[in-house]
Order: structure tokens, then sequence, then C-alpha cells
């Protein structure tokens, strides 16, 4: 739990600095990740937005963490950014008018986690069809819906299956 | 429908509209000159064979000139990363084969390399320099496809069989080691399958020696060629700010003059030990793009002989046996050996409760991985980072203003692979 130089330059704005195998991560809180993204561009030379996911943690409360990764390529280094979500509010800002890139990043974000983004200016699904119902990362949605074929139950299964008595 | 009611012939109503989004939100993504009927909508994918894939834009035209471009991606939307999340770290090597195919021992590379970042394990000099020869053998391959149907989509059709053919001496040295020409899962984590065999090297050789004249012949087809120029040169512009605030990367971004590449700014598998330069562009239109990819070849082969060179002895697997799994000569004779073999094929090793990020420079740009470890032997989250995403992103931006003929041209040159974008 080392201080970095970054932490102390963004001041109040973060809450805990984390590293993990040479990674910087700094936390910070839903209302403030707009403006620590906009500071880490102008004053940090953080140009690129390159990555930006959530994690669901259920049934963990604080449930959901979205993830900013900045690279800086005058500087050589990246940074992490995190910001942790309850799972009654699946909202935060949207950082689409800082980086232009998290734009399609934030839809893909809505479309799998079911977080909105508020003020994005298209937050459509991206790549999943329009009248899908249901946001498949999240952990409530099993991985595996079939199950496993034994000869016990194999006929009980085999019945079950759409092209079933073809 | 009488005729005072009736809209403008190629206007949008909700009739004619079968656009997947609804007239509100149509409205933000078009110029309102669509909706009088002065401009057009054109859909263009997605079985158009010039989207390299199955890619839908959706084109506002004002006769043959783009007014805006809609990308609509998700057709190959397969859910790797919820897949990844009921398989234990060493099953999830083959799954990465499939979001890029057209260099899969790159993103062999990036899963493992995660996933030993995660582990906190290191590899074997011999399997990081083994790794390196594939990993730009794979480039090659990935450049290649790309030349070929960039070519083809512009009309330069000899180009695509040159290129096929090329790229069968590769796929023989996939073969050779994997077993597999494509899907080849040959990296694992902590080093690689299995030692390379003799041929290995005579193969290789080959490759060394035939592509610096092929190389120079693809540029005699088409760097000089005024019809390849006249296509490409200030067509798809894209500025260096705007490429970066669009989070691209790869040769498209290096196209803009951005002096970026992971391999020389986040060096891994030992990236560091070798001499290669970075070509770059100036103007960021097609052909400084396509100039940047094919300047690439000639850097690869240059990598590739000193690893050849300076291969050295040794193993090709962590001894962490933790991760590795034990050699088959062990299993007989040694009961740990033996414990080892079966929790690892039943149970998986266990990551810890953290996240990581690693990127590699795939042919497309950074693809990087981002690993959420839960404490199991299954990832909590499995993340791809896909160059191909942010790049297509950009296309809207490049598109815009440019003839629809061009249209094919640009999305040749962000040399885009669908299963990444969707994943």
């Amino acid at each position: 739990m080392s201080d970095s130089p970054l932490a102390q330059s963004l001041g109040d704005l973060i809450t805990e600095t984390r590293v993990f195998r040479d990674e910087v991560t700094l936390i910070t809180t839903r209302e403030r990740v707009v403006e620590v993204l906009t500071r880490l561009r102008d004053g940090e030379h953080f140009e690129v937005l390159t990555d930006l996911t959530a994690v669901d943690f259920h049934p963990a409360e604080p449930r959901f963490a979205l993830v900013y990764l900045l690279t800086s390529l005058q500087r050589n280094m990246r940074v992490r950014i995190k910001c942790f979500l309850n799972g009654s509010e699946r909202a935060a800002p949207t950082v689409s008018g800082v980086f232009a890139s998290a734009n399609w990043l934030e839809r893909e974000v809505y479309d799998l986690f079911g977080i909105h983004f508020e003020g994005h200016p298209d937050l459509r699904r991206i790549v999943l069809p329009n009248d899908y119902v249901g946001h498949p990362l999240l952990k409530e949605v099993p991985v595996q819906v079939e199950e496993v074929s034994f000869t016990f139950n194999r006929r009980r299964i085999e019945a079950g299956k759409i092209f079933a008595g073809e | 429908m009488d005729s005072s009611t009736t809209p403008p012939i190629g206007a949008i109503t909700t009739e004619n509209a079968q656009l997947d989004v609804t007239l509100e939100q149509l409205k933000k993504l078009v110029s309102p000159r669509a909706f009088t009927g002065e401009t057009m909508l054109l859909n263009m994918g997605p079985q158009h064979p010039s989207t390299h894939g199955v890619l839908r834009l959706l084109l506002e035209l004002d006769g043959e000139t783009v007014i805006s471009c809609v990308p609509d991606i998700g057709f190959l939307h397969t859910g790797i990363e919820k897949t990844h999340e009921g398989k234990t770290y060493l099953k999830g090597v083959p799954l990465t084969d499939r979001t890029d195919y057209l260099a899969p021992m790159i993103n062999n590379l990036a899963y493992c390399g995660a996933i030993e970042k995660l582990m906190g394990i290191e590899v074997p000099l011999r399997a990081q320099y083994i790794r390196v020869i594939l990993a730009e053998l794979t480039r090659m391959n990935s450049h290649l496809v790309w030349l070929g149907t960039h070519a083809l989509d512009i009309g330069a059709m000899s180009m695509f069989l040159y290129c096929m053919r090329e790229r069968e001496d590769l796929l023989d040295v996939f073969e050779l080691v994997s077993g597999a020409r494509m899907m080849s899962s040959y990296f694992r984590p902590g080093g690689l399958w299995r030692d390379v065999p003799p041929a290995f090297f005579d193969l290789v050789k080959k490759v060394l020696d035939v592509f610096p004249a092929r190389i120079i012949e693809y540029e005699r087809l088409l760097k000089e060629n005024p019809l390849w120029k006249e296509r490409t040169i200030g067509v798809g512009v894209i500025s260096k700010a705007d490429a970066l605030a669009f989070g691209m990367s790869g040769p498209s971004l290096r196209g803009s003059g951005v002096n970026y590449d992971v391999r020389k700014a986040f060096p891994y598998s030992s990236y560091d030990h070798f001499d290669f330069n970075v070509p770059l562009g100036s103007n960021g239109d097609v052909y400084d793009r396509y100039r940047c990819r094919l300047d690439e070849f000639p850097q690869s082969l240059r990598i590739i002989k000193q690893a050849l060179d300076r291969l050295p002895e040794g193993p090709v697997m962590t001894d962490d046996r933790k991760i590795a799994p034990p050699p088959k000569h062990e299993i007989g004779t040694s009961m740990e050996a033996l414990i080892h073999h079966f929790k690892l094929w039943t149970e998986g090793f266990s990551g810890p409760n953290a996240d990581v990020y690693f990127a590699v420079e795939s042919g497309k740009g950074e693809y990087g991985v981002y690993v959420h470890g839960d404490g199991g032997p299954k990832p909590r989250r499995l993340h791809f980072r896909a160059p191909s995403l942010c790049n297509l992103q950009a296309l809207p931006r490049m598109a815009k203003g440019a003839l629809i003929a061009d249209l094919v041209g640009i999305v040749g040159s962000i040399d885009i692979v669908l299963g990444e974008v969707d994943r």
C-alpha cells in the first residue's frame, strides 16, 4: 500500500492506492471519476484511455467495479483507475466527454452489465441484439445452462432439446 | 395511404426503417436531412465482402459522398469473456485463438502473459525467444491476409493470390509446432506445450530466405503504382490527436505519426533483447497505414533472425509444478508428480484475488488481457482489450466526407477482424 506520486498530485480525489505486480491502481468514487480522468489527461500526460471495463463481485457489496486503464505515451507508464458501485445504483457518469474512445467501451459495459452511463451521447446495446433481455456478464447468469449428460439422465436431456425427435 | 400523407421517396418512416434503432436514437446518429429525403440511408453489410467479416455500416449518403457512417457490430459475438469465467486458467487458452483468428499465437501470448503475471511466474528464456519467433511469424501472417484482402478491395486482384501463397509457408511452421494450421494453442501459461521439433529451424530459415525478395515484389506491385496511389493517398485521413482520442493503436495509429508500439514502450517476452525499428507514417491516410504495415515485414524478419541466432538452450516450461504439468516420465515414478498432474487437470491452479493487465502488440494494435482472479482456479472476470474495436470506433471520423468507393479502402486500411471486435 505505497503512495504513488500520482496519488499525491491528485490529493483528496483518490481514496486508496493499490500496487500489485508493479501495476498502480488508484481508487476513487464514482462522482469524482470524471474529474480524476480529466486531471490525469491534462496535467499528467495520460493521453489515451486504453481500456474500460467492469467487474462483478456478486454477492459482495459494493458489487461492481468500473475499471479505467490510462496510458501515457510521453511518460511511458500506465495507471488504472477504479470506482465501485453498489448493486442497487448501477449508474455512473460517462467519461466519453473526456476520452472519445470511452463511447463504445461504455456501451459494451452497458450492454453486458446493465450499468447506465449518465450523459452518454448514444447509449444503446452494442454487441447484443436490441431485443435481448438481460445482461449476460452479470454473475446471476450461469455460464453453463445445459446439464451435463450421463447415461442415467441422457434420455431426459435429449427429449428436452429443441430438435428432439428429428 | 393517400398521396397527401405519402413521405418523400427515400425518407425514413417507421415502416421502411429496418434499422434496429428507434427513431429517437436515429435522430442523434444521422443528419436531419435524412428525414426529409434529401440524403439517402444505405445499408452496407453485414454480408458485404469488403467489410472483412460481418460488419454492418449504416451510411447516410449525399450522392456518393458519405455524410455519416454508423457501424453496427455484434454479429460474431460469442460471449468469449463469459465462457472464460467457467474455464480454469489452463483451459482458457484455446478460446483466445478464436478472438483474432488471423493472429492466434499473439492472442495466446497475451493470455498466457496475463496469467503468468497474475501468478507471478517467470518463463524460461528459450520459451520467450520461441514465442517471439512465432509471434513475429503470426504478425506476418496477419499482415499478409490484410495486404491480400485490402488490395483486393481496392482492385489489385493478383496481390491476394501472392499473399495466400506466402501465407502457406507460415502456416506450415504453425502446423509443425502445434499440429494445427490456424487454431494453434501452442503457448501455455508457464511456457510452451513442448519444445520445437528440429525441422522447425529449417522451415523458419526457409521463410527468412524467401521473404525478402517477395516483399520487394509486393512493393513493386503497389508502392509506386499510380492507380494504387490515386486510391489511397489523402483518403481516410485521421489526425494524431483524433487517433489518440479514439484509442487507436498499432499500424493504424503509427500511420498518423504517433510512435507507440507496445513492444518498445512496455517490452514483454524479451522484446527488449532485439534490435528493430518501428515504421512511422506522417499523413494518417490509407497510404501511410499501408506503408507502415508493409515496412513491418522486414522488421519482423530482423527480429526472427536475431532470435534464431541467439536462441538459448534449456527448458521451455517453467519448473513451478503448481502451474506446469509434470513430464510424462515423472508421472510413472513420482508420487508427487502424479498428485500434481491430477490436481492440475481436475481442479487447476488457483490465482490470487487481484487483477492484472498484460498487453502485446498484435498485428492490429495493442491486444490486452485484463484478468481479475477470485482466489480460485477460474477468473472472476477476463476482458480482452481488442485493438480492432477501438480502431473501428474511429471509422466514422475517417469516413466522413469520403466517397463510398473509398470507404471500402478505409475499412480495409484499419485492418479489423470482426471475431475480435465482437468477441
